[in-house]
């Protein structure tokens, strides 16, 4: 009676009544399910024969609670979405409420967003290349990379003023302009972020061990990737030079010059390679766009959008009526709908929005790139040793916010 | 009287080592070696927060130590339900077990001379007296055997902690390092064999007292001079028996969450880390014994120090300073082994399960059985 109690979960009982294998239940809790997933997997003494990938553990419903907040309001949502690099997420979201509004930013804004996003792409890059090392039993090349990760934190905390809540971008602008020492404290960080990548390089890229646990693990063609609906370094890894910053550029990313690093094998050693050459693209960028930055607003001048300057607001009766009917009814964006996708730190990131002409979304869905890739997971894993299962799910990099939304 | 005097002296050496050596440098590296120099590696400060009543220092971490030890023992102890509660609860003692007993057969030093110790042809002779066996537990003729014998039981505490814990990842990791374990014994074993037929002995004292000759009278015939691949060998096997990184597959942490120990809380989960310290600290002392010269100081001999095979020590030196100075010797040669243990600990990620097996079948045992038909070879036309 009490088994009858017990959740269902989706889960092929097929395989329960053989003799022959073992069901291992790995996760939600679980020290390499990070993001709370869980793996029901069928063990022919330690190779999986069958993985069964379950999500769902940290859902919260985003997609509900965007339809009952105003556009502006949205912001803190996609915060917590890919929690390692909120600001792109932000920046997805605000590009695609823009194209619904059929406004342009001025260039600066341009300019920043594609600074603090490759910084954000920076620190989840890090994260995950780290966090590999340290599932494989090599930590201290884990601390190195979060000490990395948080000079990249501590420059975003400077500009926005928080480390990973940063709610920084809003619909046509920023909360605020790069502070003014942000060239200065990029150069000081640069040469650390140089010096540390080449060291993980040095500590993992040759390492015997290192390439005896990623190479030929956790495979995956290119075709399948494509079917699947793999983006990002994931799929760049099988050889398919698909880049949405290349391909539909948006931002100043049209005005850089950056190479997009394709691997060859689909294997979790070239998802690291991707991963380890996009971090140095990624400084390219910052370093050619800091120094084209050009000067001007950061915000659209526009009442009915952006939120006036606080002096104003107490000092002018129109400024306050803008500000009240912003922050009351939200920016009125016209009817219609929008597919808008920029490239995330795992992939496409992509907001569909559907817009009734009010101040709040009617309806906001969410294209994570980490749910295709763990819809594939079972691919790259069946056939592998349980022990493969853990840099496979590292070098996919889920990230449980984005994925169960 | 004799026996009564003989048994208190036995006994007051059990206790001198297990309890004054093993235990405080098994214990100890738990904290210096595994946090405190894991956090220099890091960049990290390491433990600095705990300290003693009064003294208002961190003193490199041990307070910690102290505190973890003591917290370990008000920890609820927990056995899960359907496990096995006899063979949960006795498994920590079954690993604990031999960790201690292989301490019986290390020297710390050569028997005590009752007489006046002096040199002959790179050995140490006693006039007027007997050589006392005072500086090890027990001066085994079969010593090596008995190590092999006792390392191997060693295999059943894990065993039996994973099988009685009833959780799957314990018994993967009761496989896995029972797997381990037995594969790497033979590698053990065999990359022995040509420093035996070298030294020609299996006691581990007169292995160390063969290691004080020279050759061509200046370079001391150690282990790993005369048989420089068994030692590598020897260390990645022995780091293998014990579980060390980058062989700590059974208690792999990312995807067997804690391998065989998954299950054990409070003490016993102490004594089974703690045992597998003192094991670590066990690979160091027999690593320095048989390849690194033991309790030897190059070119110090009973009397002093010879440079040439003189009848007169060069620099001639009180016993009981040659004592000290050979246990001393022996302690830091231990300590470099431990602490290369643990560098490659926090340097090198972890194998996966069958490339270990693979490295210890497929490469360690044919180079292993090279060095030794070599070695038989070498032996054989020089001698």
């Amino acid at each position: 009676m009490k088994d009858n109690l017990s959740p269902l979960s989706p889960i092929d009982f097929d395989h329960m009544s053989s003799e022959d294998v073992m069901v291992l239940n790995m996760g939600p809790s679980h020290p390499a399910m990070h993001g709370t997933v869980r793996m029901v997997l069928t063990l022919d003494g330690e190779t999986v024969v069958k993985c069964d990938a379950e999500i769902g553990y940290l859902h919260r419903g985003f997609e509900k609670q965007c339809e009952n907040a105003t556009w502006t309001q949205v912001f803190p949502y996609t915060d917590r979405l890919n929690y390692v690099s909120p600001l792109l997420n932000n920046f997805g979201y605000a590009l695609a409420v823009e194209k619904l509004l059929e406004i342009e930013v001025p260039d600066r804004c341009n300019y920043v967003r594609t600074i603090l996003g490759e910084v954000s792409r920076l620190s989840d890059h890090f994260t995950c290349v780290g966090a590999g090392a340290l599932e494989l039993g090599a930590m201290s090349a884990f601390l190195y990379a979060i000490e990395a990760r948080e000079l990249l934190w501590d420059l975003v905390e400077e500009v926005t003023g928080a480390r990973l809540t940063v709610t920084y971008a809003r619909v046509g602008g920023l909360k605020d302009d790069l502070t003014e020492d942000f060239p200065e404290r990029w150069a000081a960080v640069e040469p650390r972020l140089h010096s540390t990548i080449d060291r993980l390089d040095r500590m993992m890229t040759k390492n015997r061990v290192f390439m005896d646990r990623m190479q030929g693990t956790g495979v995956i063609s290119p075709e399948d990737a494509i079917n699947y609906g793999f983006t990002g370094p994931v799929l760049r890894s099988t050889g398919v030079a698909y880049d949405v910053r290349k391909d539909h550029p948006y931002f100043a990313y049209d005005r850089v010059d950056f190479d997009v690093p394709v691997g060859t094998t689909g294997d979790n050693f070239d998802r690291y390679l991707v991963r380890v050459e996009e971090m140095r693209q990624s400084i390219r960028i910052i370093n050619q766009a800091l120094r084209d930055l050009p000067d001007g607003p950061v915000s659209v001048d526009d009442p009915r959008i952006m939120l006036p300057e606080k002096e104003a607001v107490y000092n002018t009766i129109e400024s306050m009526i803008a500000h009240f009917k912003i922050i009351f009814e939200g920016v009125q964006v016209p009817a219609g709908e929008v597919y808008s996708f920029t490239e995330a730190g795992n992939g496409e990131l992509g907001f569909y929005i559907v817009s009734n002409g009010t101040g709040k979304p009617w309806k906001l869905r969410v294209r994570p790139p980490c749910l295709y890739l763990m819809g594939g997971i079972d691919r790259m894993v069946e056939g592998g040793m349980v022990a493969d299962i853990i840099p496979t799910f590292d070098t996919i990099n889920m990230i449980g916010g984005e994925i169960d939304r | 009287m004799d026996l009564v005097w003989e048994l208190l002296i036995i006994l007051l050496k059990i206790v001198v080592v297990v309890l004054l050596f093993a235990f405080p440098i098994g214990s100890l590296m738990t904290l210096l070696g595994d946090r405190k120099q894991s956090s220099l590696i890091q960049n990290r400060i390491g433990p600095n927060r705990a300290r003693l009543p009064g003294i208002n220092h961190p003193l490199v971490g041990i307070p910690h130590f102290l505190a973890d030890g003591l917290k370990m023992i008000f920890k609820e102890d927990i056995i899960p339900r359907q496990a096995n509660r006899f063979w949960h609860t006795l498994a920590p003692a079954i690993s604990l077990f031999p960790a201690i007993a292989l301490w019986a057969v290390i020297p710390f030093s050569d028997h005590y001379c009752t007489g006046t110790a002096t040199m002959v042809d790179y050995r140490d002779v006693c006039v007027d007296g007997a050589f006392y066996n005072l500086f090890s537990i027990s001066n085994l003729e079969a010593g090596l055997l008995y190590v092999f014998a006792i390392s191997a039981v060693s295999v059943y505490g894990a065993a039996i902690a994973g099988w009685a814990s009833n959780s799957k990842f314990s018994l993967l990791g009761g496989l896995r390092s029972s797997a381990q374990m037995i594969s790497y014994e033979v590698t053990m074993g065999l990359s022995l064999a040509g420093i035996l037929i070298i030294y020609g002995t299996l006691n581990l004292n007169e292995m160390v007292v063969v290691q004080g000759q020279l050759l061509w009278d200046w370079l001391p015939m150690w282990g790993i001079v005369v048989q420089p691949l068994a030692f590598f060998l020897f260390l990645a096997a022995m780091m293998a028996e014990t579980k060390r990184a980058p062989f700590d597959v059974p208690e792999g942490e990312s995807e067997i969450v804690a391998g065989y120990f998954t299950e054990f809380s409070s003490m016993k989960f102490a004594v089974i880390q703690l045992s597998e310290y003192v094991a670590t600290v066990f690979v160091g002392s027999l690593v320095s014994t048989v390849f690194l010269g033991g309790w030897q100081v190059p070119w110090l001999y009973g009397d002093g120090f010879y440079f040439g095979n003189t009848d007169e020590p060069s620099i001639p030196l009180p016993y009981w300073l040659v004592i000290v100075l050979r246990v001393g010797s022996f302690s830091i040669k231990t300590l470099f082994i431990l602490w290369l243990q643990f560098m490659l600990r926090w340097t090198l990620p972890r194998f996966r399960y069958d490339q270990i097996m693979t490295l210890g079948w497929k490469i360690l045992l044919p180079l292993s059985l090279a060095n030794l038909v070599i070695t038989a070879f070498v032996v054989l036309v020089l001698l």
